[in-house]
């Protein structure tokens, strides 16, 4: 068969290239600085097991008050900061982490939704890497047994079958983003930075059941620690406004992109938690270069009209050209597009909306 | 789980990840061309696999070919060519594409792209931004059938650039602009074709371009030059419009409703809307059902306050002129009513005021023959009272405007 054909190959040729470095003792250096990424996720020693799942001393999983939608992948999450170096804070922005800091993202789905943790199966590592001249993206794809990681650049697609959390069957058309759809979404000006590691997305409880921004800063991880540490809404607390519910909704999903140095920023449509301008917000703003995306429709947001609004037209569709996020997903977020349903709706069409709390 | 799919790229990029780099070949060869990104196996991730671990300096080389890709491919690396076999002989067909809102993505400096065919993506054709010194040449983005609201916005689509050239580009069946610029500085559009788009040409809330010796015929409209508020880059000025055919933009208008060009009456060839300092001349206009050249306000509310609705200081000068506003169409329609149904060869809206703004004199500079028709709408302001529109026949006393210089460009060479 001619596919096993190249999968033999490819493993002879992979095992003939991969790096033959140490892999206990705390992440290499070597590896982390070289110019070329590593073939192999494991040659970065980010993990004592092949699955990578029990990271080394120094490797800290974390996770955000608020993920992004990823076509309901769960997601498991470790920073790296070198020995003896901090991260410094920032109260608005993402921390400044020093070179040779890594975060590492694994992309994991079960088969049955209802039954979390349950015969779980890797399907991708993204590596955000701080190089002396920035950071850089490199995205790895696990094999099917799930003991090894293999260097992508070109990213891949997968056909993923799940039970839903309501028990019904869903097809996901899984997008493994190449190496330039990492820089989109990570993109920042001329630069690429991370999106997560914010104090407002990290002040919480994780995954140690201790606060993160605490632990972090007892660790020697991060310095600078100052005032008031911001934390943004959970969009799940049900007990919250709607209206910070749906604007911190928006801001994890949609606002690296659309903000002033984002990928979207010549749409003029800008979603982050502090943005205050209606129609920086959408509210009353005419489509820029939506094409078919505006559904027929004039305005982004109509307050307190849902159906007669791009953002959630646009949200509610999987089909390229028309689907926001373009990128990171191929169904629809049910709960997110509800949630932002819930938020247009509750806006006062004469007194002007309640755009949450910046 | 199924990984079959990925098998095969996983087992291309374990080869590349191996294989010598081009640059290894001896400097005496490095004029030559380097071997095309190879078809066998999976194509889509060859390509995409080459573009990534490009050297600035490199050319990708596209074979010949009919490929189908089903996701957007994007390039990010500075100083890199990519080379097909010819418009008509490389094509990367997205009909099948079910990711990325284009079919390629460039957001790197200096980039050349040449001689290949993006055919039926579902969102835009080919999207630069941020992509300065970039060259967009020999290249045809179609979508095939009728014009159909289903089809991509845009055909070639430079954004938040400057020093943008377009040359010898085709684009048939945008459902937005067939060829458009935006948020740019510097640009240069010219010999290329644009057909069966609602808009053939756009140069949006940009500054300094010359757009000539292009076909523009069949779209909707054909020559856009608009300014947009509440948009990062505002103020779009001095732009020149010569010699170009301006021919039959007399089909439907099958933009998705809510896009600005939407509103684009069909058969209208030249529309300036809100932007400044535009010459028009040395054009062919033939045919155009609405009117030749409209000149008009933005007529939609706006918060922007860096923002002129008006166009001003716009010339009209020496164009050839035939036929033309015999069918007016869309918002021209009922004004044309009060005018017996026809509309001159150049119409203004006359529209001189805005909420929150002293009324403006537009600057409007026409020097054609007397035999050229002219109509100021007197509309005075939007939206529209019609008890108060005052048509008027008789031509602005415009006070002349200086010309633009010619737009240069680094990477030119002509």
């Amino acid at each position: 068969m001619k596919q096993l054909a190249y999968l033999v190959s490819a493993l002879v040729l992979l095992a003939a290239c991969s790096a033959q470095g140490s892999v206990s003792g705390g992440p290499d250096t070597d590896v982390l600085m070289a110019d070329a990424p590593a073939p192999k996720l494991a040659d970065y020693g980010f993990f004592e097991d092949a699955g990578a799942d029990r990271p080394v001393d120094g490797v800290v999983p974390y996770d955000l008050i608020n993920p992004l939608f990823s076509d309901h992948a769960i997601k498991h999450r470790f920073a790296y900061v070198p020995k003896g170096k901090a991260a410094a804070y920032s109260a608005d922005d993402v921390f400044d982490f020093p070179v040779g800091s890594a975060l590492i993202k694994t992309f994991a789905f079960v088969p049955d939704m209802r039954a979390p943790g349950v015969r779980e199966y890797k399907v991708e590592t993204r590596l955000l890497i701080r190089k002396a001249d920035g950071w850089a993206a490199f995205p790895y794809i696990w094999n099917a047994e799930g003991t090894e990681a293999t260097y992508a650049p070109a990213g891949g697609r997968q056909a993923i079958s799940v039970v839903g959390t309501s028990g019904d069957a869903l097809s996901i058309d899984y997008a493994i983003p190449n190496k330039n759809q990492c820089k989109t979404c990570h993109q920042n000006g001329d630069a690429v930075l991370p999106i997560g590691p914010k104090a407002r997305n990290l002040n919480h409880d994780g995954p140690a059941g201790v606060n993160q921004v605490a632990d972090w800063q007892a660790r020697g991880m991060l310095a600078g620690v100052t005032g008031d540490v911001p934390a943004v809404p959970s969009v799940l607390d049900a007990r919250l406004p709607v209206s910070d519910r749906a604007r911190a909704y928006l801001d994890i999903n949609c606002a690296h992109c659309h903000k002033a140095s984002g990928s979207a920023s010549n749409s003029g449509l800008w979603l982050e938690a502090g943005e205050v301008s209606d129609v920086k917000l959408g509210i009353g703003k005419h489509p820029t270069a939506a094409g078919r995306g505006s559904g027929g429709i004039t305005f982004v947001i109509a307050p307190g009209d849902p159906d007669q609004s791009i953002l959630t037209y646009r949200m509610q569709s999987s089909e390229a050209g028309v689907a926001m996020p373009e990128l990171g997903r191929s169904v629809i977020d049910e709960d997110g597009a509800a949630l932002v349903r819930a938020w247009i709706a509750s806006m006062d069409t004469e007194a002007g909306p309640d755009k949450g709390a910046p | 789980m199924t990984y079959k799919g990925w098998t095969v790229a996983a087992a291309a990029l374990a080869l590349a990840a191996c294989s010598p780099k081009p640059a290894d070949v001896p400097a005496s060869d490095a004029a030559a061309l380097p071997a095309a990104v190879s078809a066998e196996g999976d194509f889509a991730a060859n390509l995409q696999t080459a573009l990534i671990e490009a050297r600035p300096g490199d050319t990708v080389r596209l074979p010949e070919g009919t490929f189908k890709l089903s996701t957007g491919l994007s390039l990010d690396v500075d100083g890199v060519t990519v080379l097909g076999a010819g418009q008509d002989k490389t094509i990367l067909d997205f009909s099948g594409q079910t990711g990325a809102g284009e079919g390629l993505l460039v957001t790197s400096d200096d980039v050349t792209l040449t001689g290949f065919g993006i055919r039926d993506t579902k969102g835009d054709g080919i999207k630069s931004k941020g992509a300065d010194r970039i060259v967009y040449r020999d290249l045809t983005v179609d979508w095939s059938g009728e014009p159909d609201e289903d089809n991509g916005a845009y055909g070639v689509y430079p954004v938040e650039s400057r020093d943008v050239l377009v040359e010898n580009v085709t684009v048939r069946g945008a459902s937005d602009a067939g060829i458009y610029v935006g948020q740019s500085h510097n640009i240069i559009v010219r010999n290329s074709l644009a057909e069966f788009n609602v808009a053939g040409i756009e140069i949006e809330n940009s500054s300094n371009a010359d757009v000539y010796g292009n076909i523009t015929r069949d779209n909707t409209g054909g020559i856009l030059v608009f300014d947009l508020p509440d948009l990062p880059v505002i103020g779009g000025h001095s732009t020149r419009i010569f010699n170009n055919q301006i021919v039959h933009n007399n089909t439907r208008n099958f933009a998705p409703p809510g896009n600005i060009v939407a509103g684009v009456p069909s058969g209208t060839g030249v529309i300036i809307l809100a932007n400044r300092n535009v010459h028009v001349f040395d054009n062919d206009f033939a045919e155009n059902r609405s009117a030749h050249v409209l000149l008009i306000a933005y007529t939609e509310p706006f918060t922007d306050e860096r923002y002129n609705p008006l166009p001003r200081d716009v010339v009209v000068r020496n164009n050839r002129w035939s036929g033309g506003g015999t069918d007016p169409q869309g918002m021209l329609a009922p004004l044309a009513e009060a005018l017996g149904g026809t509309l001159p060869a150049i119409v203004s809206d006359g529209v001189t005021r805005w909420p929150g703004a002293e009324a403006q004199a537009a600057n409007l500079v026409i020097d054609e023959a007397p035999e050229i028709g002219f109509v100021n709408l007197g509309i005075g302001a939007y939206p529209i009272d019609p008890p108060a529109v005052s048509p008027s026949m008789e031509r602005p006393q415009g006070i002349p405007v200086p010309e633009p210089a010619a737009v240069t460009l680094p990477q030119d060479a002509e």
